[in-house]
């Protein structure tokens, strides 16, 4: 067992109290718990029961029920975060019911983000604070006895003292709620987890498989209106004029309005950078009795649009991304040793330039939410990844006070990123405000795919230096739309490993919005490295695979603080994966590529197996070895590893994106292409045992996918891929004769 | 506005809609039936399937005026207890991730083994081909066709 020693004070973000109907109740700030760099907004004393935004409610009766009010995208944290609490409160997990956080409440807004690092941060904080319960649950059952609180023992909800009595929480939580807050807990060794480890099913999986109302788009009040709104059809484009006579008078409409004034002006402002897709041009709402009625009347609308900035298209963005590349206006965001004095005493220089298209995200359940603005008070509901800035946000924009606000959370129906930018809360909010009514803005799917904030285009230049039989230098050059890599990613592989060595970044404002994607900037960088050091291999004629291990060799031992990502983690992910996807010994016929990355604080090794069928190469199956540290949840983690592969795969073979004069090419999935069921390789998941603490798995099984298959289509037809998607390019596609068996 | 009468789930509606409205919309709209899903209102993704005389449909094009006196099956219909075969391989399996597609996952697999109540794994990919799981738990989806099938037999 170990004390807890984490470096900010508990007391900051737990609190207890007895409740009226009889009980326990432990508040605790997820937000503050899951960033412990974060300070609490205010005096902790002067804290109540609405300042906390996660439960846990131990009854009368002992049943223990876990709220969790955090944001659930498909990721599993809402099962996952809360068997943190119950594997310290001690208690069956069977006996626990987690429930969506208070729906009512009128007082407190739930400010929860998301993203691959609630496990990892949370690890920590959660424990602690079901160890705190349990605790005081012990404290009271001691008290009672009459003994020392060391003498006593729980295990599943039932204290025990050395005489062999036994009470259960349910007995003793009147006391435990007027104890003081422990200042120290102990927490479980690895050896002693019962839940922790475990298959836990999605807590919301009964509702799931029924169709209970769980989404935002589900989401429904008496009175309430349904929107849909008209937007600039091309990036650059900005309303001049419109037409609703026809709009009018069709059945179920309410009123056609203008918005787009309050977004616009709360956006030029400098303390906000919340990417607001076409916030440039005013938007036509139309307003229905009934979703199909808003959405048939927009269709209705006859808008004149007028250029406002230049309507771009892919052909000149990759022109400029190009020019970037080939010139010298960079940021350095690392370099070590010197990378022009080794390209000059290079014996061999491989240098290749890799291209990625802009992505839409594609939640299944399109863009939606919900506002009621009244005098008294600003009602939001719906899916969001970043809530507490919603809040914010919107109260900004109307000129109100941020407690008006109450947000609630909606399960999501998939996030990818987009759903961190809430240019939807802000529409749904200014219409709201205008008509004084309840409503549901509703995009559709072509609202969505054209209104987005895409993964941005960007091209990678990488180029390295040979000398002697060794890599010598390593230049990783980055010309992205609207940003760049950013945090630690110029330090993951091969930082460290090769003394000459620098990353340079530069970019292109565009007129089209761009955003966070699923593993941002790796999701495609990863493709480029990982294919480049395969080609670097063949250039030096050595083993890929052995090539990578030899330069994590140089990792081990580092002292360089801003490297994260472990060598020897890495190296052992690799030999796994080696291993278990009989690399090397597989039969004719199958051909192999290997890819491993790290990113999100996990490490990844995938092996993709591509057959040739019908004289075209497939991606059969996918080994994946992932290290993540202590795995919490097994069911749900194989679920995201799965996921993730499959998407990388996915979005590798088929994603596109093209914009012509400022509209993209594709508006639905009759054009837009999606990896579907016949195209789904198997994936084969290895999870490396460890007792190091849990990292994310949200996002890291995606990046090394795409280039485990560029690799593999390598060794199918010759033909090396350096752009995405795959499929686009038909002429690399054809296998040689030679490849085709039989 | 015209009045149509369907049966959902076992109970005559009487609906007063625009003639070209989707089934999609009367569901989630007018009867409140909010587990058949939104997509891409092209009949692409199958987010929105249902059953109409035991067969699936993508329910998000069907016009209300094609479908006057039909018996149609929505997930909430599917069983009184969520306890249909293949509602109980989803579980077993843990299919969902985001969950959003799974309603419409579980129409078109229910559909197919009623037709085809033995299927092979070629049979079960085609059968799922149409719907998008954009999470891509498409290998559990699998599984639990399969699985479902074993249980329906």
């Amino acid at each position: 067992m170990s004390t807890s020693s984490i470096a900010f004070n508990r007391r900051d973000f737990i609190r207890t109290s007895s409740l009226v109907g009889g009980g326990l109740l432990i508040g605790f700030n997820l937000f503050t718990a899951c960033k412990p760099k974060v300070k609490p907004p205010i005096d902790i004393s002067k804290l109540n029961f609405n300042d906390f935004n996660a439960f846990i409610k131990i009854a009368d009766n002992g049943v223990v029920t876990i709220f969790a009010p955090n944001p659930e995208i498909g990721q599993g944290v809402k099962t996952a975060m809360p068997m943190l609490i119950a594997e310290e409160l001690d208690v069956a997990w069977k006996n626990v019911h987690v429930q969506q956080g208070i729906l009512d409440t009128e007082n407190y807004t739930r400010q929860l983000a998301g993203g691959s690092q609630s496990i990892r941060l949370g690890w920590e904080p959660l424990r602690q604070t079901g160890a705190t319960a349990r605790q005081m649950l012990l404290n009271a059952a001691a008290a009672r006895w009459g003994v020392d609180p060391s003498t006593c023992t729980t295990s599943e909800g039932i204290i025990t003292n050395s005489k062999g009595e036994t009470l259960g929480y349910g007995d003793v939580v009147k006391d435990a709620a007027l104890l003081d807050v422990p200042e120290k807990v102990t927490l479980k060794s690895h050896k002693d987890f019962k839940i922790i480890g475990t298959d836990a099913p999605n807590v919301d999986l009964d509702e799931i498989v029924t169709g209970k109302p769980l989404f935002g788009l589900d989401y429904k009040v008496d009175g309430m209106v349904y929107a849909a709104v008209l937007r600039p059809p091309a990036f650059g484009q900005k309303l001049e004029s419109f037409d609703d006579t026809a709009a009018r008078a069709m059945p179920g409409v309410i009123d056609v309005i203008t918005i787009g004034e309050k977004a616009r002006a709360l956006t030029s402002g400098e303390s906000n950078n919340w990417t607001v897709a076409l916030a440039n041009s005013d938007k036509v709402v139309v307003i229905a009795k009934t979703t199909w009625e808003a959405m048939k009347a927009k269709n209705a609308i006859k808008a004149n649009w007028v250029e406002e900035t230049p309507l771009e298209s892919t052909e000149f963005q990759d022109k400029q991304l190009l020019g970037l590349l080939d010139g010298n206006k960079f940021e350095t965001l690392r370099k070590d040793g010197d990378i022009n004095n080794a390209f000059a005493q290079a014996d061999q220089i491989l240098e290749r330039t890799y291209e990625s298209p802009f992505l839409p995200h594609n939640c299944m359940e399109p863009m939606n939410y919900f506002a009621n603005v009244t005098s008294e008070k600003i009602h939001l509901v719906g899916p969001v990844q970043t809530p507490e800035f919603a809040a914010t946000a919107v109260a900004g924009m109307l000129g109100r006070d941020p407690k008006e606000v109450h947000l609630e959370m909606t399960r999501m129906g998939g996030g990818f990123g987009r759903r961190l930018y809430g240019d939807f809360v802000y529409e749904a909010a200014e219409i709201s405000n205008a008509i004084k009514k309840p409503v549901k803005l509703i995009y559709s799917r072509e609202d969505d795919m054209t209104a987005g904030t895409y993964r941005p285009a960007i091209k990678y230049r990488i180029k390295a230096a040979v000398k002697d039989g060794e890599v010598t230098a390593y230049h990783l050059k980055e010309a992205a739309i609207n940003g760049n890599m950013y945090g630690l990613i110029p330090n993951f592989f091969p930082a460290g490993a090769i003394a000459n060595y620098q990353v340079d970044v530069a970019n292109y404002k565009s007129n089209i919005t761009t955003g966070a994607w699923r593993a941002p900037y790796t999701n495609f960088l990863a493709f480029a490295e990982q294919s480049f050091f395969d080609e670097l291999a063949e250039t030096m004629e050595v083993d890929p695979i052995q090539l990578r291990i030899d330069l994590l060799q140089k990792v081990k031992g580092t002292t360089d603080e801003r490297i994260e990502y472990s060598p020897e983690r890495l190296e052992n992910v690799i030999k796994v994966a080696v291993e278990k996807s009989g690399w090397g010994k597989k039969g004719a016929g199958i051909y192999q590529g290997f890819a491993a990355y790290y990113c999100h604080n996990s490490h990844v090794a995938e092996v993709a197996d591509v057959e040739i069928e019908n004289g075209i190469p497939v991606v059969k199956k996918v080994t994946c070895v992932v290290d993540c540290g202590i795995v919490v949840n097994p069911l749900g983690a194989i679920n995201q590893i799965e996921g993730g592969v499959i998407d990388g795969v996915g979005h590798a073979m088929y994603g596109d994106l093209e914009f012509k004069d400022g509209k993209p090419n594709s508006q639905n999935y009759d054009s837009y292409r999606l990896i579907r069921m016949r195209e789904v390789p198997v994936v084969e998941t290895h999870m490396v045992e460890s007792d190091v603490a849990p990292t994310g798995l949200g996002e890291p099984t995606l990046p090394p996918a795409g280039a485990a298959v560029a690799n593999a289509l390598k060794a199918a037809t010759g033909n090396r891929f350096t752009a995405q998607p795959f499929l686009k390019f038909t002429e690399l596609m054809k296998v040689p004769a030679k490849s085709i068996i039989g | 506005m015209p009045t149509y009468n369907i049966i959902v789930n076992g109970i005559s509606q009487s609906i007063e809609v625009a003639s070209d409205t989707p089934l999609l919309w009367v569901l989630r709209d007018h009867l409140n039936l909010v587990g058949t899903k939104f997509g891409c209102g092209i009949a692409q993704c199958g987010a929105c399937t249902v059953h109409i005389g035991g067969n699936a449909v993508r329910s998000c094009s069907l016009p209300i005026s094609s479908l006057d006196g039909k018996e149609i099956t929505t997930i909430e219909g599917l069983s009184e207890n969520g306890d249909h075969p293949v509602q109980l391989a989803w579980k077993e399996l843990d299919v969902p991730q985001c969950g959003y597609c799974q309603a419409g996952q579980i129409m078109t697999a229910t559909a197919f083994l009623n037709n085809n109540p033995n299927p092979d794994e070629t049979e079960i990919k085609s059968a799922m081909h149409g719907n998008i799981c954009r999470c891509a738990a498409y290998t559990r989806i699998h599984k639990a066709v399969a699985l479902a099938a074993s249980k329906i037999r």
